[in-house]
């Protein structure tokens, strides 16, 4: 593995008397595609809010880039450089797909009030950036075309490669993806793949989260597995998809005499 | 190089173009033409475009940023209250105005902050509940600070304020230019126009950039707003903080422009009158606020000076005050966009779209 650039330790959570979380402990190296999985409820997207400041975690803690991450506000997360989507898809319906992407870059770039109100030259350089770079994000995750259209209005596979545009958009180092291909059909999941696939190749580490197991082995360098909130495998996808605990998580228990 | 107004004129469709330039010229003839009808109708006008400044300022918080506030009327009390205890006998001091004025806009943009910062977890109803109790407090702190130590003199309110004054000129009285005499307020027009292009100008850029992006971003969803970096709690802040400057500064020239405040002036009705004004015209849309502005502030008037005379020639007496009036169309004049137009009457495209879809999908 190379250079480690998250390390969660021992990281717990709780809703009431429900553990959500329990010791959960990973480590995801710079320029890695790391799948989270698990069934459903398992505690996949309780870690990923811990992780990017929507939660403040009971317990444990991260280490982001060499240095410890203060999880306690999602805007210092993005600053660090951890960005995310989400599993039910949340965009700015109303503004455009172009805004979108570039609301993305605010964290990137400096224009206060002043600026804004006087519209200096340093301002309309750095909004003429900004919209330069939202085109290319849109072009990259390829619906350039729709860069006009409100974001309501884009189809759902659309709409997911937005998220991710937006994402990107704040120059993360660790990409988090909730379950990007739900409600995707074969190609549009393959297409997604190959976008993926992309970004890795271009420097940006990419944790996933996801149900379609096809996807996930196919894709991810490593894999954590989740199960009632505890790790309970973690490794490459095909010492994974043999872990005894693994299969029974997912299918029950299997008879001893099968 | 060619000056970038002139530019910027020439670079728009000939229309365009043709449409702003009678547009001012037919703003700058306005307060000529209303003193046809007396200084009354002037005054009308004055009043009309101190709304638009206030719409936009308050726009700046509910229509950009979603916030809906509902004590609004504070900002401009304070600013208000600034310009007369600062220019008025009532502690005979007698400050420029490029002294109150920011002081007032600083003051107001405190108490923005002081209002916002426990608020920020809050959202629409619970909201606007506190920024009414706010409103109030403050009403009630200018009508009860005349004891033990008189400072605002209580319900009197504060009299002899001074008004605006460029060095030796005065904006009050009469002043000769090329033969004709110019009233008061006509004089106070021209400033609060000037101030209200000012004022659309700064709304309309903060919009179209970074920071207007990020309050809408705020609007429609904060925890993405929150996941792409923004810090929603400066932000809100700084919504608060700008509309209430901008409230400060309506305040202070209201104040020079009347020469008396009394604390009555900054009822909670006020504050609904300007966040109808915003609503009605079309949340967030520039044109539309500025509309909803002028609508509102001139067809009460105009009531006034219709009801009272038609009424005596048909009854032979006033039968209804006119102001109980202007209550009962005021709300059925509401009740009646918010049914056959809720998007505003002037809405902005998106806005209409997203209306519109709402209606298609429960269809």
């Amino acid at each position: 593995m190379s250079e480690l650039l998250l390390e969660a330790r021992g990281v717990c959570k709780h809703f009431g008397g429900v553990k959500a979380l329990t010791d959960v402990s990973l480590t995801i190296g710079r320029g890695e595609i790391y799948g989270l999985i698990g069934p459903n409820g398992a505690g996949k997207t309780t870690f990923f809010n811990c992780l990017t400041g929507l939660y403040v975690p009971d317990g444990g803690g991260f280490t982001f880039d060499g240095q410890p991450l203060q999880a306690d506000a999602p805007q210092k997360a993005a600053v660090r450089g951890i960005a995310r989507t989400f599993q039910n898809i949340r965009l700015f319906g109303q503004m455009t797909a172009l805004e979108n992407v570039m609301v993305g870059r605010h964290v990137r770039t400096r224009t206060g009030v002043l600026g804004a109100i006087l519209r200096n030259r340093a301002t309309r350089e750095e909004e003429a950036a900004i919209r330069r770079r939202a085109e290319e994000l849109l072009h990259y995750v390829g619906i350039a075309d729709r860069a006009g259209d409100l974001a309501r209005n884009l189809s759902y596979g659309d709409q997911r490669r937005l998220e991710i545009a937006r994402a990107l958009a704040t120059e993360p180092k660790l990409l988090c993806l909730d379950e990007p291909a739900a409600g995707m059909n074969g190609a549009e999941t393959e297409e997604l793949k190959v976008l993926i696939q992309g970004i890795r190749k271009d420097g940006t580490t990419v944790l996933l989260i996801e149900h379609d197991v096809k996807l996930v082995m196919g894709l991810c360098d490593r894999l954590a597995v989740l199960d009632y909130g505890q790790k309970i495998c973690e490794d490459v996808p095909a010492v994974v998809q043999k872990d005894k605990r693994v299969i029974e998580a997912y299918l029950g228990e299997v008879p001893e005499n099968a | 190089m060619r000056h970038p107004f002139l530019h910027w004129l020439l670079r728009l469709p000939r229309h365009t173009a043709f449409l702003a330039l009678t547009g001012g010229a037919i703003l700058l003839a306005l307060p000529v033409v209303a003193m046809l009808g007396g200084q009354a109708w002037v005054r009308i006008l004055d009043l009309a475009i101190l709304y638009v400044f206030l719409a936009l300022g308050l726009n700046i918080v509910v229509g950009f940023a979603g916030l809906l506030d509902l004590g609004y009327i504070a900002f401009y009390a304070v600013g208000a209250y600034t310009w007369a205890l600062l220019a008025s006998p009532h502690f005979g001091l007698h400050l420029p105005f490029w002294v109150i004025l920011p002081i007032g806009a600083l003051l107001a943009c405190l108490f923005g902050v002081l209002l916002g910062a426990p608020t920020l977890r809050l959202r629409g109803d619970y909201l606007a509940i506190v920024t009414l109790g706010f409103g109030e407090i403050i009403r009630i702190f200018l009508n009860n600070l005349n004891a033990p130590v008189n400072i605002t003199n209580g319900p009197q309110g504060i009299t002899l304020i001074d008004p605006v004054a460029f060095g030796a000129f005065k904006l009050s009285g009469r002043t000769e230019l090329f033969g004709y005499t110019l009233v008061g307020p006509q004089k106070y027009y021209y400033l609060l126009l000037a101030l209200c292009v000012l004022v659309v100008l700064i709304n309309y850029r903060l919009q179209h950039s970074r920071i207007g992006r990020a309050w809408q971003a705020i609007r429609e969803d904060e925890v993405a707003a929150k996941a792409v970096g923004i810090n929603t709690r400066n932000m809100k802040l700084l919504a608060f903080a700008m509309g209430a400057s901008f409230g400060g500064i309506a305040g202070g020239v209201y104040a020079a422009m009347q020469g008396f405040v009394s604390p009555e002036s900054f009822s909670l009705m006020e504050s609904i009158m300007i966040l109808a004004m915003v609503v009605l015209g079309g949340m967030g849309h520039i044109p539309g606020v500025i509309l909803g502005a002028v609508l509102l502030s001139i067809l009460p008037e105009a009531l006034r000076f219709g009801v009272v005379p038609a009424q005596q020639a048909l009854f032979g007496k006033v039968l209804v005050d006119p102001e109980s009036l202007r209550m009962l169309v005021f709300g059925l004049a509401l009740v009646l966009v918010m049914r056959f137009r809720p998007q505003g009457l002037w809405p902005s495209r998106e806005r209409k779209r997203e209306l519109l879809a709402g209606e298609e999908g429960k269809a």
